[in-house]
């Protein structure tokens, strides 16, 4: 049993003193994140939505970044793989990265082009 | 009790048994199989959600314009619901991350405790799911259904949404319910709109100050609202069904794919809740009766937590997706 927790989060920057003042630490830091998310999202601030970088809206692309984040340390901290050795961690995390990176590009490619389709193809699609 | 508690191996030889492969225990090892594996289906599930939002990309629905409400309070409320019912299944996690820490310590009355507090939080969770999923179905206000499956909301000038009830004029029709008593019997009709599409024509060229939004989205990315010509054009030509609420054929607040994916994956979601809340139930119970003390180990806890976590992470996901992006 790992009882020897690594209590180091932000790249050693913060260190908590013990195991359940970190769980504290990191249920603030998520709680934070999600206020973040929850204000952007009812007030979808103009300067963020008008612009576009790869088809997805600045706001969009800041909800996912968050997203991730908080995914970081849910499984970090909470499933406890900071402590878990290193090709365990490598073994999950680069699967999804490989996994997810090629489905979404090859599904999102082809949602556009289908709508491309029925926006300017022979289809009606709007009566 | 040797297939199921890891042990330190007290010889360091490679291939004498006991040596844990990356330091894992065996039990811990393939929940993190099946969590890998589970969260591929999930990731698939999402990226369909996004290969059909792409597809119908100028005409998706909003989501803050769809889940406006709260339970018990009545106006619009966008997003606060779900970003509770967030916050529920983060604090839930943190409870049993505590409950995991005791058990490393061996503190059984501190298990106990946590592992209560995070099965209330999982069951606030699917209850608030079920409700979430009850008001959808419900629907608001209704729709009209056209032709071509497209939906036509009804706003007044100032944008605000009107209910069907509100304005439909109330004709008397000789309409009656199909049973599956008369004439085929296998054919019955599920369910009765409470106004028709001809009441609801009616009032709404009696009534000036009403218009049609559509779900086509213009450049800033709000539906569109057409002018009064043009939606009683639009009413007359195309309209041909109420729709009230949603559910897997109609979805009176945008394409009947967004109901589909909706249901799909907050359901499957919320399975895995359900179930994670069972499995927290039963090691519950075998914390209570000393199980664990008994076996010198908490890690059957540190197992199920993960689990726990990982429905945490996934509904992580489906929150962004579904409710924010």
């Amino acid at each position: 049993m790992a009882h020897d927790h690594n209590l180091a989060i932000f790249r050693g920057k913060l260190k908590f003193k013990s195991n359940v003042s970190k769980i504290w630490g990191v249920f603030t830091l998520l709680s934070i994140i999600t206020i973040i998310e929850v204000f952007l999202g009812i007030t979808k601030p103009t300067f963020l939505t008008e612009h576009h970088l790869f088809a997805l809206k600045y706001l969009n692309w800041i909800f996912l970044t968050l997203t991730i984040v908080k995914a970081y340390y849910i499984t970090w901290d909470f499933m406890h793989m900071r402590d878990e050795k290193m090709g365990l961690r490598r073994i999950v995390v680069w699967t999804f990265v490989f996994f997810i990176i090629y489905i979404l590009f090859i599904l999102l490619t082809e949602g556009d082009y289908i709508y491309n389709v029925y926006n300017s193809g022979y289809i009606k699609f709007d009566f | 009790m040797d297939a199921t508690v890891a042990k330190s191996s007290t010889d360091k030889k490679t291939w004498d048994g006991n040596n844990r492969p990356l330091n894992a225990s065996y039990g811990k090892m393939m929940m993190w199989f099946f969590i890998v594996s589970d969260a591929l289906t999930f990731s698939g599930f999402l990226a369909a959600y996004g290969f059909s939002r792409f597809k119908f990309i100028d005409s998706w629905p909003i989501a803050d314009q769809v889940f406006t409400h709260i339970p018990f309070i009545h106006g619009n409320f966008p997003m606060y619901y779900v970003a509770f019912m967030t916050f529920i299944l983060i604090f839930s996690s943190v409870t049993m991350v505590l409950a995991v820490d005791a058990g490393h310590h061996m503190k059984k009355n501190k298990v106990i405790v946590y592992l209560f507090l995070t099965i209330i939080g999982g069951l606030i969770f699917v209850g608030s799911q079920a409700w979430e999923w009850g008001t959808f179905i419900k629907g608001s206000y209704g729709a009209v259904e056209t032709n071509g499956g497209q939906i036509l909301q009804f706003v007044k000038e100032d944008g605000s949404r009107v209910a069907l009830g509100d304005f439909a004029v109330p004709m008397h029709s000789e309409r009656v319910r199909q049973e599956s008593n008369d004439g085929i019997w296998y054919e019955s009709e599920g369910y009765k709109n409470s106004v028709t599409l001809e009441e609801v024509t009616k009032g709404f060229l009696a009534d000036e100050s009403l218009l049609i939004r559509t779900q086509i989205l213009d450049e800033s990315g709000k539906p569109t609202v057409l002018s009064r010509a043009e939606s009683v054009a639009k009413l007359k030509a195309n309209g041909k069904a109420i729709v009230e609420g949603a559910n897997l054929k109609h979805n009176e607040y945008g394409t009947p794919l967004f109901a589909d994916f909706f249901f799909f994956i907050t359901g499957f979601h919320g399975f895995h809740v359900f179930s994670g809340v069972l499995f927290n139930i039963i090691i519950f119970i075998n914390v209570i009766i000393g199980t664990y003390e008994r076996r010198k180990s908490y890690e059957m806890v540190e197992k199920v937590g993960l689990y726990w976590h990982f429905v945490d992470l996934v509904w992580v996901f489906v929150f962004t997706v579904f409710y924010l992006v």
